[in-house]
């Protein structure tokens, strides 16, 4: 133990105290047989000093620090302003735990009813819980509670556009329950309506859209909302956290649940985890929700105040019938993305969102000039774009990172074979923080590695 | 002394044209026109959030933060969650670069040093549980159970077997059931086990051929050691059945015996509660499982795996993957901060934590069972289940009015109402980081709110902002997002 | 009408009978052991429930219970007063916070539900 609490003779204290000689008779409770004889075999205990020197030794370089970072794919490389950090770092929000006593918790409670707000006006969604466990998840939450709302198991469309990641998630998740996944194959990188009215019936529990997609490009979200309602099933849209700065937020689009990756709105990559499930919904649905829901009402003496709310739907009571199985929130990201949202405010979640948009065309259209370097889609998108080369996607990616430079994924990754010419393709996704100079050093580098 | 300015929500804080400036200009040319997006996608409105000046927002969140009980600054003996000191040096050392920065998708041979490290947790995680099988992936305890159980079903579709039915006591975390049911289980809830632990003639009558998984906590929700364990798995395993350790309660175990040893063939541990974490206001956690050699070849991608040879680390597929159950490769984040734990305390250090542990709740229980019941004996593991039921039926106090007042004396109130076996049962873990001092303060509280007029309990909290909401009306008519009042 | 001319379900609820039109409800003792409703969410007119099916939840703070169907029947009107008024279940059980109307399959299930004294003698055993 690195902390000394107790002397020798506190510690005899409270040997005397229970009337035992030693601490071991307090494991006589374990069988003898099943008591390890021997010690843990790990590495010897580090000082806080020797594990810093060791640790900077192995993580002190790298990351996204050393390479420009056009990667994407479900999350980015964006800005996170010095002020997310220094106040989710202070104790009294980073050590306490879930509000279950709300006279202890009301900070934690208000800035958690503040995020589910701020996740409403950022969505125009009805509600917004306390957040799930990352967007893949969040998925596959929402295609259970539009069960749930619809009692349709038999089957779910999904598009053939969502982030391959998401769809494997969703496989794993229904892959016992006997529910049919549907894949709506795309048309030049997005969802033809008509392919969805052609998939859709009256067992349909809901669809699954991504916009803007898998591929940055954009969906005709409304037309497939639009298709789903007639046909009585749920519009599930997964949608870039960023994107209502400048696009149409879920509700113009007429969906039953958004859910996102919260990770562009103040949270660090930290190699894919922990992140941010934002999960919203129309009003009607509130009592199918999974996970934490925080409310407003007013105290013993009539004070407004907040706590937890509707956890009868939840696990520690409904146990086998509850709404999911998730106990935590992402409770410590939940509060980056309040601080965060609250900070940039509207004006700058837009210029943040138009920033993405303007650089993410600028470096399209200077990728676009290099010969035999074109569009995969020529499709309108927001911050992300598919680039196809003549030359083998892994080759080109290695090459660039090489320079300096990470790009991608690319789709043999996730062996998406059902493109044409998919070896030679790769993602290309902008944030804010990408300059001109790196945008063109980027199209320099790709012109010699080809 | 309260600032009732700054801790107005946000949206009463909001002015239009405040704000900060936080991104520059943009350096690249404007885009006037965009094809297919103007008419059909682009936003017809600003956005409703808040505009507020960065010292505002500041000033906000730290009082709020004032209004919050928490590790670093109130003892929190809340029973099963385990509310330990989060060590400020793993901060630090989870900050640097490759931790923090590293995108999903980067190359592997980049991010060597994190790979290594995961390798290394994979390993430990084995040694300590005594299952080698380990998957880091899932993103929190009740994803562990649910991603096991999901592994446990390919193990037996594999082996053609048919078994539909999940077993567990009363006593069970309520995510137990709530996985199983997720994952495509039948479940069947034990009644028995009046004494605490599993009643093995029910459970006799319940296993058969269509049993897949019985699901037990040990240290049990009680804070008892399941002292018939090898025996439950023996019968489990008699009838081809698997033994699940939901792993909550190892805080109590660690370097003194592992769920391998007795009989378990798969548990999740919650980083937070057995290494460390931020907890963070309810998370987020990180959910590694760990299972028996015949069934790894089933747990999800990706693992960690190392080319000796090449002196190489990368990520692999198991051969019978179940798949992802979650985006991208775990809660790295939170991960790293239990290695950063195991490597402070190494092998020695892990078994003095559950000693300490161990001892401060045993000294804990010798304080206070003289005048608040204990009813399931006198000796606990890590942490023990007193009962108000007797003071409820002499003055009409109840377990959460104890808890409340004691608040008022600057201690985080126990778990309330869990398990479900023990009338007003108040669930108290003190956990190795406490001193002596901080439990006799915390029992001398307990004994006095005891002895208190019941109106003076049941009245409290007293000195908090704000004193016991009406949760009856909230849920009647929920309020879930603040919305401008009409003009 | 009083709990001496209903008959009751094991999962406590209570149906009163005129030809073939069943009333439904939820019993004194089902309410007290919920404490505060919070939420009642109700099936659609005309849909068809077999004995033992859940025709809706029934919410507290504390428990979600299922509201199952005691017969055989087809909905037929819905009380739509009760939604909004749910303190009615505790001020009125037997009366104002009728839930559904049922149009009976099987009138004859009728005779297989406890009667008040037995329903009464259930409960006491089910809380022992």
């Amino acid at each position: 133990m690195p902390y000394l609490f107790d002397t020798p003779e506190q510690r005899r204290h409270m040997l005397d105290a229970i009337r035992i000689q030693h601490v071991d008779e307090l494991f006589a409770q374990i069988p003898p047989e099943m008591q390890l004889k021997r010690e843990l075999n790990l590495p010897p205990a580090a000082s806080e000093l020797a594990l810093q020197q060791e640790m900077e030794q192995r993580l002190g370089q790298g990351g996204t620090l050393l390479k420009t970072c056009f990667l994407g794919g479900g999350v980015y490389d964006h800005f996170i302003p010095a002020v997310v950090d220094e106040i989710t770092s202070r104790g009294e929000f980073y050590t306490a735990y879930t509000p279950y006593q709300a006279e202890a918790s009301q900070g934690t409670l208000q800035a958690f009813y503040e995020y589910q707000t701020l996740i409403s006006q950022l969505t125009g969604m009805d509600v917004s819980n306390a957040s799930l466990y990352e967007g893949g998840t969040a998925v596959s939450e929402a295609v259970f509670m539009a069960m749930r709302i619809n009692g349709r198991h038999q089957k779910v469309i999904f598009a053939g556009t969502l982030h391959p990641e998401y769809r494997q998630v969703l496989q794993t998740y229904f892959a016992r329950l006997g529910t049919r996944l549907v894949e709506l194959p795309h048309t030049n990188g997005v969802i033809d309506p008509k392919t969805c009215r052609a998939a859709i019936d009256a067992e349909t529990t809901a669809i699954v859209i991504q916009h803007p997609n898998f591929f940055g490009c954009l969906e005709d979200v409304a037309a497939l909302t639009a298709i789903a309602h007639e046909a009585g099933a749920l519009s599930i849209l997964a949608f870039d956290a960023v994107s209502p700065g400048l696009l149409k937020k879920p509700a113009d689009y007429g969906v039953d649940i958004a859910v996102a990756e919260g990770q562009p709105l103040g949270t660090p990559l930290q190699y894919g985890g922990p992140l941010l499930g934002i999960f919203t919904c129309r009003n009607e649905y509130i009592r199918k929700m999974p996970g934490r829901l925080i409310g407003k009402t007013t105290d013993r003496k009539g004070r407004d105040c907040f706590a937890l709310n509707l956890q009868a739907r939840e696990q520690h009571i409904r146990r086998d019938k509850a709404t999911s199985n998730i106990c935590t929130n992402q409770g410590l990201l939940a509060l980056r993305t309040t601080v965060f949202l609250a900070t940039v405010g509207s004006r700058g979640l837009k210029q943040m969102a138009t920033l993405c948009h303007q650089k993410a065309r600028y470096a399209a259209d200077l990728l676009t000039r290099i010969a035999g370097v074109s569009l995969k889609f020529r499709q309108p998108f927001f911050r992300e774009f598919l680039l196809q080369t003549p030359r083998p996607a892994a080759e080109v990616l290695g090459a660039l990172a090489d320079e300096g430079i990470n790009v991608g994924p690319d789709l043999a990754r996730f062996q998406m074979t059902n493109i044409d010419g998919w070896q030679n393709c790769f993602l290309v996704a902008l944030t804010e923080k990408r300059t001109r100079a790196e945008i063109e050093n980027l199209a320099k580098a790709l012109k010699e590695v080809l | 002394m309260r600032n009732q300015t700054a801790t107005q929500l946000l949206f009463e804080m909001s002015k239009a044209g405040r704000g900060t400036i936080v991104f520059p200009k943009s350096d690249v040319p404007a885009v006037t026109s965009i094809p297919g997006i103007d008419n059909v996608h682009l936003a017809t409105e600003p956005l409703p959030l808040p505009e507020i000046a960065e010292p505002d927002v500041v000033r906000h969140f730290v009082n709020l933060s004032t209004l919050n009980m928490s590790v670093d600054s109130h003892f929190y003996p809340l029973g099963s969650c385990t509310m330990k000191y989060n060590p400020k040096r793993h901060e630090r050392l989870a900050r640097l670069p490759q931790a923090a920065t590293s995108h999903p998708y980067q190359p592997e041979d980049q991010i060597q040093g994190l790979l290594s490290i995961l390798f290394e947790m994979q390993g430990m995680l084995a040694e300590i549980s005594g299952l080698p099988g380990i998957s880091l992936h899932p993103a929190a305890g009740a994803q562990g159970e649910f991603t096991a159980l999901l592994t446990a079903a390919a193990y037996f579709k594999d082996r053609s077997e048919k078994r539909t039915r999940v077993l567990f006591p009363t006593s069970a975390h309520g995510t137990n059931p709530a996985s199983a049911a997720l994952a495509g289980f039948e479940c069947v809830q034990l009644a028995g086990g009046r004494n605490g632990f599993v009643d093995l003639d029910e459970l006799k009558t319940q296993l058969d051929d269509r049993t897949a998984v019985f699901m037990v906590t040990n240290p049990n929700t009680l804070g008892l050691f399941e002292r018939d364990i090898a025996k439950v798995a023996e019968m489990l395993h008699g009838v081809g059945g698997l033994v699940y350790i939901d792993g909550a309660n190892m805080n109590a175990i660690l370097g003194k015996t592992r769920p391998g040893d007795f009989g378990g063939d798969m548990m999740h541990y919650n980083v937070h509660k057995t290494f460390t974490g931020p907890h963070g206001a309810g998370g987020p956690g990180a959910g590694p499982i760990a299972v028996r050699d015949f069934l790894a070849p089933f747990l999800p991608a990706p693992v960690v795996t190392y080319d000796a040879a090449k002196n190489e680390y990368s990520l692999s597929t198991p051969a019978k993957s179940i798949g992802q159950v979650r985006t991208f490769f775990g809660n790295v984040g939170i991960l790293l901060r239990g290695y950063f734990y195991i490597r402070t305390l190494g092998g020695k250090g892990l078994r003095e934590a559950s000693e300490n542990a161990v001892l401060n709740a045993n000294y804990l229980l010798s304080q206070v069972k003289d005048f608040l019941e204990v009813p399931h004996g006198d000796r606990c593991m890590h942490e023990f289940v007193a009962s108000a039921r007797k003071i409820k039926e002499q003055s009409g106090v109840t377990t959460m009015d104890i808890a409340k007042r004691l608040l008022d004396y600057g201690f985080h109130a126990p778990t309330v109402y869990f398990p479900l076996v023990v009338e007003e049962a108040m669930m108290i873990e003190p956990t190795e980081t406490e001193s002596l001092q901080t439990l006799d303060a915390f029992a001398t509280a307990l004994r006095t709110i005891c002895s208190e007029p019941a109106d003076l309990v049941k009245g409290a909290p007293h000195s908090t902002a704000i004193c016991r909401p009406d949760e009856v009306n909230a849920a009647r008519k929920p309020v879930l997002c603040w919305s401008a009042p009409e003009c | 009408m009083k709990p001496d001319d209903l008959r009751f379900a094991k999962t406590h609820e209570w149906v009163a009978v005129d030809g073939d039109i069943a009333t439904i409800g939820i019993s004194e003792f089902a309410v007290k052991l919920l404490t505060d409703i919070v939420y009642l969410s109700l099936p659609a007119v005309g849909k068809k429930f077999s004995p033992g099916e859940s025709m809706g939840e029934i919410e507290s703070v504390k428990a979600v219970s299922d509201v199952y169907a005691p017969i055989r029947g087809e909905v037929i009107a819905i009380n739509e007063d009760l939604p909004d008024n749910l303190t009615l279940l505790n001020d009125s059980p037997y009366e104002r916070a009728w839930i559904l109307k049922f149009r009976m399959a099987d009138p004859s299930q009728f005779n297989n539900l406890f009667s008040y004294a037995e329903y009464q003698k259930y409960c006491e055993s089910a809380t022992h």
